[in-house]
C-alpha cells in the first residue's frame, strides 16, 4: 500500500488539541452542551415564522433544500472526510430513508386520517407523525448503512467506492421494481399480502402525493442537531479514532483502535442522518424517485466534501452552500454546471487536495493565523503537511 | 435447448465486449493502482465518435447512411476512432493523472471521478454530441450466418448466429491475442509488467516508467474505442453521453476486472465473459428487471469471499 504516510497522526494531533477546550465545556456542567441546538431551534423557529412558507416563496424553498444538503454533505463528511472511507453511495442511503418516511407517512396519514393532505397545525398531530417518520427513514437507513459498512471491514479505497456505488444502484433498480401506490383508503384498509409484494412504493414513477410537512422549522432543527452532532463526534475519542483510521489504518490499529467498529460506526451515523434528510427531502417535494439514489446523486456530495476539506465540518457547509446556490445563479448555463464542477474537482486535487479547509474549522483557520503571527512561525502546524 | 444456445451466444459477445474493457482498467489498475473511473467514458467516445465519423465520412464517400458500405469503411471507422481515444487517453494521463503521480490514491481517484464528470458533459454539450440519442448507422449487415431449427410443430425454435455477434467476437478475440502477444511476449511488456510489479525498481532499472504509463493508457483507450465500436455495432441506438447505461456498462467492466482479479490481463478477459454469462442467464431465467443487481451481489460476494479475484494473487499489506 502506498498511502501518504507523510501526515500520519498529524491529523489525530489537530483534532486532540482542539477538542481539550470543547471537553472542558461540556464536562463544565452536562447542560451547557445544549445551549448550542437550543439556539439552532431557536433561529429555525424565527426563520420558520418570519420567512413566507416554502410553497409560496421560491427563495424559501432554496433555503430549505440548502439545509437538507447540508444534513446530506455533513453526514457524508463523516465517512469521507474524518474516517477516510471513499463512499460514493450516500443517495442511496438518502432514498431509503426517504421512502421508508415517505411510506409511514403516507399510509400512516391514510390510516389515521382518512386522507394523504397535511394534518394539524404547527407542531400538531401531522407533525409528529411527520417527526417520528423522518426518524424511522433515518433507522432504516442506518441499518443499511451498518449492512454496507461491513465490507469496508475487508475492502479500502477503490474497491468500497464500488460496492458503495453498487449499493446506491442495487437500491435504484429494487425502488424502480416497486409496485404502484395504493390510493384509496378503502382499498388500503382491505388490502392483503398479496398488493404489499412488490411493495406499493410507486414503481419507476416515484412515489408522489406525500403530504408536505417540511418547513423551514424541521430542517433547520435536525442540521443543528447533525451539526452539533458531527462537531462533537469530530472533537470525541471516537472521532478521534476515526481520524486516526483516515490517516493510516495500520498505525492506527497498532495504537489499539479497533478500526472495523470506527468505520462501521462512521457508516451507521452518516447514513442515519442521510436517511433523516431523505425524509426532510420527501416531505419537501412530495415525490421521491428512484433515480434519486442513483449516484449521479451522490457525486454532488462527494464533490462538496472534497471542495469543503475532508473531515471540516464547517467548510463542507460552506461548500454545500455555494454549490446549491450557484447552479440558482447559473440558471442559464445549466449545461455548464457539471462542466464547472467537474474542472473544479481536478484543479483542486492537483493544486489543494486537502479540500479548502483540510480538516480544520473555519474559525481554526484564523486562530492559527493569530498564533503563527506570534510565534513568528516556529511551531510546525498541522495543516501545513498536506495528505 | 435453442433459447439456452440462444442466451450463450449474446453471452459470448456481450462477454468479450466487458472483456476488452475490463483489459482497460485491469492493466491502468496494475499499474497505478486506481480504477479509471473514465475509462467508462473513453468508451462512450468510441461509439460516439464513430457515430460522428460515420455519417461525415459515409456521404464524403458516397455512401447513403442507410445503405451497408464495404467492409474496409468499417474498419477504417473503427481504425480513427481507436486513435483518436488513444490520444484522448494520452490527454487525460498527461494533464490530470501525471502530476499526481505520488499522490494518495484517494486524489487520484477523486480526479478520475472528475476526469469522468467532464468528459461526460463535455460530450453532452450542443455542438459536440449533443443530449439527444441517435441512430448509428448500418456499417455491417447483421445477416444470419447460420440458422438451426429445433423442435417441431408448435415448440418450434430458431437458433441464429448473427453476423455482427460473429465480428464482435472476431474483433474482440484478435484484439485480445495482439494484447496477450504485446504484454507478455515484447519489450514493452515486459516493462509494462515490471512497472506494474514495484515502480520504483522500475526505474531503477532504467524503465522509463512515465512512457509506459502512457502507453498504458493509450492501449487502454483503444481498447475501449473498440468496445465503443462494437457496441454500437450491436445496439445502433447510442444514449446521449452522460447516459446511466455508460457509467453502468463501465461499472460492470470493472466488475469482470476485480472478479478476474485485477491487474491480472487474462484475469480480465475470464472476468468479462463470468459477468457476462451471470448478467444474460440471470435476466433470461430469473428476471430481467434485476440485471445490475445480479453483476453487483456478485461483486460484492466475490470480495468478501476472494476480495484477490479468480485468478488474482494475494498480496499482504507491508507498513
Amino acid at each position: 500500500m502506498t498511502r501518504g504516510t507523510s501526515s500520519v497522526g498529524t491529523g489525530v494531533v489537530a483534532a486532540s488539541a482542539k477538542s481539550e477546550a470543547a471537553e472542558v465545556a461540556v464536562k463544565g456542567n452536562g447542560w451547557t452542551g445544549l445551549i448550542p441546538i437550543a439556539i439552532g431551534i431557536l433561529i429555525a423557529l424565527v426563520l420558520h415564522f418570519a420567512l413566507p412558507a416554502p410553497q409560496r416563496s421560491y427563495n424559501t424553498q432554496i433555503l430549505q433544500i440548502i439545509g437538507i444538503v447540508i444534513v446530506l454533505a455533513v453526514s457524508l463528511n463523516i465517512v469521507n472526510g474524518m474516517t477516510g472511507q471513499f463512499s460514493i453511495g450516500h443517495a442511496g442511503f438518502m432514498a431509503v430513508g426517504g421512502y421508508t418516511a415517505a411510506s409511514i407517512t403516507y399510509y400512516g396519514s391514510m390510516l389515521l386520517w382518512g386522507s394523504t393532505t397535511k394534518h394539524g397545525g404547527f407542531l400538531g398531530s401531522g407533525d409528529w407523525l411527520f417527526l417520528g417518520s423522518c426518524l424511522a427513514g433515518g433507522l432504516v437507513a442506518a441499518i443499511a448503512g451498518y449492512v454496507v459498512g461491513l465490507p469496508s471491514l475487508r475492502l479500502r479505497g477503490d474497491y468500497l467506492a464500488i460496492v458503495t456505488l453498487g449499493f446506491g444502484e442495487i437500491i435504484r433498480v429494487v425502488l424502480q421494481q416497486t409496485g404502484p401506490l395504493i390510493e384509496d383508503v378503502e382499498a388500503l384498509r382491505s388490502v392483503g399480502l398479496k398488493q404489499l409484494v412488490p411493495p406499493p412504493l410507486g414503481g419507476s414513477l416515484g412515489f408522489s402525493g406525500i403530504p408536505k410537512y417540511t418547513n423551514l422549522f424541521w430542517v433547520y432543527s435536525i442540521l443543528t442537531i447533525t451539526l452539533v452532532v458531527a462537531y462533537r463526534l469530530k472533537s470525541s475519542s471516537a472521532g478521534r479514532s476515526m481520524i486516526s483510521v483516515r490517516e493510516d489504518e495500520i498505525a492506527a490499529q497498532a495504537m489499539g483502535v479497533n478500526i472495523a467498529r470506527q468505520k462501521v460506526t462512521a457508516f451507521v451515523v452518516a447514513a442515519f442522518f442521510a436517511g433523516v434528510a431523505g425524509g426532510l427531502f420527501a416531505h419537501s417535494t412530495g415525490t421521491v424517485s428512484p433515480k434519486d439514489a442513483g449516484f449521479q446523486q451522490s457525486f454532488d456530495y462527494v464533490i462538496m466534501t472534497v471542495l469543503g476539506g475532508r473531515g471540516s465540518i464547517s467548510g463542507v457547509t460552506l461548500a454545500a452552500i455555494f454549490l446549491t446556490v450557484l447552479p440558482e445563479l447559473l440558471r442559464d448555463f445549466e449545461q455548464y454546471r457539471l462542466i464547472v464542477y467537474a474542472l473544479l474537482l481536478i484543479i483542486m486535487m492537483l493544486v489543494r487536495p486537502q479540500g479548502l479547509l483540510g480538516i480544520h474549522e473555519v474559525w481554526e483557520m484564523f486562530n492559527r493565523r493569530r498564533r503563527k503571527a506570534e510565534t513568528s512561525g516556529s511551531d510546525v502546524s498541522p495543516a501545513e503537511v498536506g495528505p | 435447448m435453442s433459447d439456452f444456445a440462444q442466451t450463450l451466444i449474446t453471452a459470448i459477445a456481450i462477454g468479450s465486449l466487458y472483456a476488452l474493457i475490463a483489459l482497460g482498467y485491469t492493466m491502468v489498475y496494475g499499474i497505478l493502482k486506481f480504477i479509471n473511473f473514465a475509462h467508462s467514458d473513453i468508451v462512450v467516445l468510441g461509439a460516439w465518435g464513430s457515430y460522428s465519423l460515420s455519417v461525415r465520412i459515409l456521404p464524403a464517400l458516397g455512401y447513403g447512411l442507410k445503405e451497408v458500405p464495404p467492409v474496409w469503411v468499417a474498419l477504417m471507422i473503427l481504425l480513427l476512432a481507436m486513435i483518436f481515444c488513444g490520444a484522448i487517453g494520452f490527454t487525460i494521463e498527461r494533464l490530470a493523472y501525471r502530476p499526481l503521480r505520488r499522490a494518495p490514491r484517494l486524489n487520484v481517484l477523486i480526479t478520475a471521478i472528475g476526469v469522468s464528470l467532464l468528459l461526460q458533459n463535455v460530450g453532452q454539450l450542443s455542438f459536440v454530441f449533443g443530449a439527444s440519442p441517435q441512430d448509428m448507422p448500418p456499417l455491417l449487415s447483421d445477416r444470419a450466418l447460420a440458422t438451426f431449427s429445433f423442435g417441431e410443430g408448435e415448440s418450434a425454435r430458431q437458433l441464429v448466429i448473427g453476423m455482427v455477434d460473429v465480428v464482435i467476437f472476431a474483433t474482440a478475440t484478435s484484439l485480445m491475442l495482439i494484447m496477450q502477444y504485446l504484454v507478455f511476449h515484447t519489450k514493452l511488456g515486459v516493462a509494462m509488467r515490471a512497472v506494474s510489479f514495484n515502480t520504483d525498481t522500475a526505474a531503477l532499472m532504467g524503465i522509463p516508467v512515465d512512457r509506459v504509463v502512457s502507453f498504458t493508457f493509450v492501449l487502454g483507450s483503444m481498447l475501449a474505442a473498440a468496445a465503443g465500436f462494437l457496441i454500437v455495432m450491436k445496439y445502433p441506438s447510442i444514449s446521449q453521453p452522460a447516459h446511466t447505461i455508460w457509467v453502468l456498462l463501465g461499472l460492470k467492466a470493472f466488475v469482470a476486472a476485480v472478479i478476474g482479479g485485477i491487474g491480472n490481463v487474462r484475469g480480465a478477459v475470464l472476468g468479462g465473459f463470468v459477468i457476462a454469462f451471470v448478467e444474460q442467464f440471470g435476466a433470461f431465467y430469473v428476471s430481467s428487471n434485476y440485471r445490475d443487481v445480479y453483476v453487483f451481489t456478485l461483486l460484492i460476494l466475490i470480495l468478501l469471499v476472494k476480495p484477490s479475484g479468480l485468478l488474482g494473487s494475494t498480496l499482504r499489506e507491508k507498513v
